[in-house]
């Protein structure tokens, strides 16, 4: 055991994490430990098993085997405690449309017992951090692509999670607004929370990420700092590291 | 439970409904437009006017007397402000117009009429000295309103001719057809209204199918069941929203009918018992909607597969399935919406009292069946699709 593992305490563990959906198994004795306060990229080509390993950390969905851990406690067992721990931002852009942007945000504080003061303090500092001010009290279904996807962030986070899931953050985004958002993630990465992003812009991982994980076929295929993979892989990039493990054939999601 | 999540997401529910333009139309527009659209048809809009039915009548009276009551009969007849009399020489010529439907109603004034009235009026405690005769009347069957208002106007004006109150049970002349309704000042339109109120509240089949297959498909499910909210909570305020909605469409529909010229002569406490049971009727609809939401995959599979949980409803139990055949009004006794209408009738037509026997077994029923329907929707929507 090393000095860094001394120091720190496991936010998330996941253990031999199978899933199987009838004759497929999206992920396969899955292992991985994120550390309290780290910032983790989950990274895979479609269908690699990603995005039903965040459902199971979220208690979606079960696991046919293998163990979730999330803040200590067990998913399965403690499904609602856990979140009330984890804030998650998930693929799609999933926003009430005929809500205001502010209404939207106030919804999911409500959803997580906020008081009203302490929602009102939290309103007003995401939605200025996410540029959404000005069109707090528009209905989002008039937002922009990417407004709507910062909104959906702000909604993540609104009840100022521990453990955030951030499912794709920044798809669909121009660069202002990717940036904007990295700048966020950064944010909450120095306030000590724990973050796992899955994301298909490799920069992005590269940009963020103190550790990744590439899995593919429901399994770990490689575990490092993005500067640790690039350089024991020899290549130049995570992009390089990424096409190199996993190939160049097109992959069709679940 | 937290009210805090339950009494957020109510009011998210009632916000889409009061935004988005669909379900604003359903819930709204849709019962001011149908019940202005039959209130035109079958009333009078603004003063509850009565339409006046064409009736033939045969004067086949034979009895010798000074006074003849058959006269006195059809003059109080003509007199009603909702009979129109018009006098044939023969009961054939009458059928022939009722078959051209050129009259609603033929009544046979038997030959024995006034001497049977005269029996009564000497001997009134004294049945055996009666003379009894049948007045028959032939009805125009292609007509709800034949068949359901004339018979009671026609009854009522035979027991004031006798001298009776309407309680009394024994009189020599019977008419074949008779009825409790009192319908001295009611229009096809009065008749309809206690239909209407489930014929409003069974399009929350269609809305609640749509509105969850619309959120699972964009994700908002999902993303509810991320948050600590207990499948109870929002469950509750699934229930709680469309309760609402239902109580809102409730009081447009009677808001209209009351402007068309719906006057039940009932209290307060009639009313707002009328109220709970169209909000114990909407339980149904709720679990009718989340069985279609299981069924279908997407919202517009929904909004198709919603039917088959609605016309059944629309057609057997509201105002639609008086005028069906008899298999039909059985069938209507499985369906919900049968009851509360029913109910609704025996409070605002039949002047029934809430502790009546006939509303007791109607508002049980009504119970079950909704309970039971949600229960079954619930239960089959966290089965296949989790909450």
């Amino acid at each position: 055991m090393n000095n860094r593992d001394e120091m720190k305490e496991t936010a998330i563990v996941i253990d031999k994490l199978t899933k199987e959906f009838e004759d497929v198994v999206a992920v396969d004795e899955l292992s991985i430990e994120v550390e309290k306060g780290e910032l983790f990229g989950l990274l895979g080509p479609n269908g690699a098993g990603k995005t039903t390993t965040i459902n199971i950390l979220c208690g979606l969905i079960k696991s046919t085997s293998g163990s979730v851990v999330v803040g200590g406690l067990d998913v399965q067992k403690h499904p609602y405690k856990v979140k009330e721990l984890i804030g998650v931002c998930p693929q799609e852009t999933a926003i009430y449309p005929y809500l205001t942007g502010l209404e939207n945000v106030d919804l999911f504080g409500n959803l997580h017992a906020m008081n009203k003061d302490a929602l009102k303090v939290k309103r007003s500092e995401l939605l200025e951090k996410m540029g959404l001010v000005e069109d707090a009290k528009r209905r989002a279904g008039k937002y922009s692509g990417g407004m709507k996807r910062r909104l959906s962030l702000a909604l993540a986070l609104i009840h100022d999670p521990q453990i955030a899931f951030l499912d794709e953050p920044t798809v669909g985004m121009d660069p202002q607004s990717r940036h904007a958002v990295w700048d966020f993630i950064k944010e909450l990465k120095k306030e000590g929370k724990t973050i796992i992003l899955t994301t298909h812009y490799m920069e992005e991982a590269e940009e963020l990420c103190d550790r990744v994980g590439i899995i593919d076929h429901g399994k770990v295929i490689a575990l490092g700092s993005p500067k640790e993979l690039t350089s024991s892989n020899n290549v130049k990039n995570l992009e390089e590291v990424f096409i190199k493990l996993t190939g160049r054939r097109i992959r069709e999601g679940m | 439970m937290n009210f805090q999540r339950v009494s957020a997401l109510t009011k998210k529910d009632l916000k889409k409904s009061v935004r988005d333009p669909a379900i604003l139309f359903m819930i709204f527009l849709f019962p001011i437009v149908f019940v202005l659209a039959f209130g035109f048809s079958f009333g009078g809009i603004g003063g509850g006017q009565s339409a006046t039915y064409q009736i033939g009548a045969v004067n086949m009276d034979l009895t010798d007397s000074s006074q003849l009551w058959s006269e006195v009969f059809i003059d109080a007849l003509s007199k009603t402000e909702i009979l129109n009399i018009q006098l044939y020489p023969d009961n054939q010529t009458a059928q022939y117009d009722l078959t051209q439907g050129k009259v609603q109603a033929v009544i046979l004034v038997p030959d024995v009429f006034s001497e049977s009235i005269i029996s009564y009026h000497t001997s009134p405690d004294d049945p055996s000295k009666w003379v009894n005769t049948t007045v028959p009347m032939y009805l125009d069957k292609g007509s709800i309103i034949a068949t359901q208002v004339i018979p009671p106007i026609i009854q009522q004006v035979l027991t004031a001719i006798m001298g009776q109150n309407q309680h009394t049970l024994l009189n020599p002349v019977h008419l074949e057809t008779a009825s409790l309704v009192d319908v001295k000042k009611l229009t096809a339109f009065d008749f309809m209204v206690p239909g209407m109120f489930a014929f409003a509240s069974i399009f929350l089949i269609m809305m609640v199918a749509g509105s969850f297959t619309e959120d699972r498909e964009n994700g908002m499910m999902k993303r509810i069941r991320i948050t600590p909210t207990t499948p109870t909570e929002f469950m509750t305020s699934q229930v709680l929203s469309n309760m609402a909605i239902a109580l809102v469409q409730a009081v447009l529909v009677f808001l209209m009918a009351y402007a068309i010229g719906f006057r039940p002569n009932i209290g307060l406490p009639i009313y707002l018992f009328a109220f709970v049971l169209v909000l114990v009727f909407s339980l149904s609809n709720i679990g009718f909607g989340l069985i279609t939401a299981t069924i279908a995959k997407t919202q517009g599979a929904a909004t198709g597969i919603a039917f088959v949980f609605l016309l059944p409803q629309l057609f057997l139990g509201t105002f639609v399935g008086a005028s069906l055949s008899a298999s039909a009004q059985v069938a209507g006794r499985f369906v919900p919406s049968y009851y509360v209408t029913d109910a609704l009738t025996s409070l605002f037509l039949r002047g029934a009292t809430v502790t009546s026997p006939v509303l007791l077994l109607d508002t049980t029923i009504l119970s079950i069946f909704s309970i039971a329907i949600l229960v079954i929707g619930i239960v089959l929507y966290a089965k296949y699709y989790r909450i």
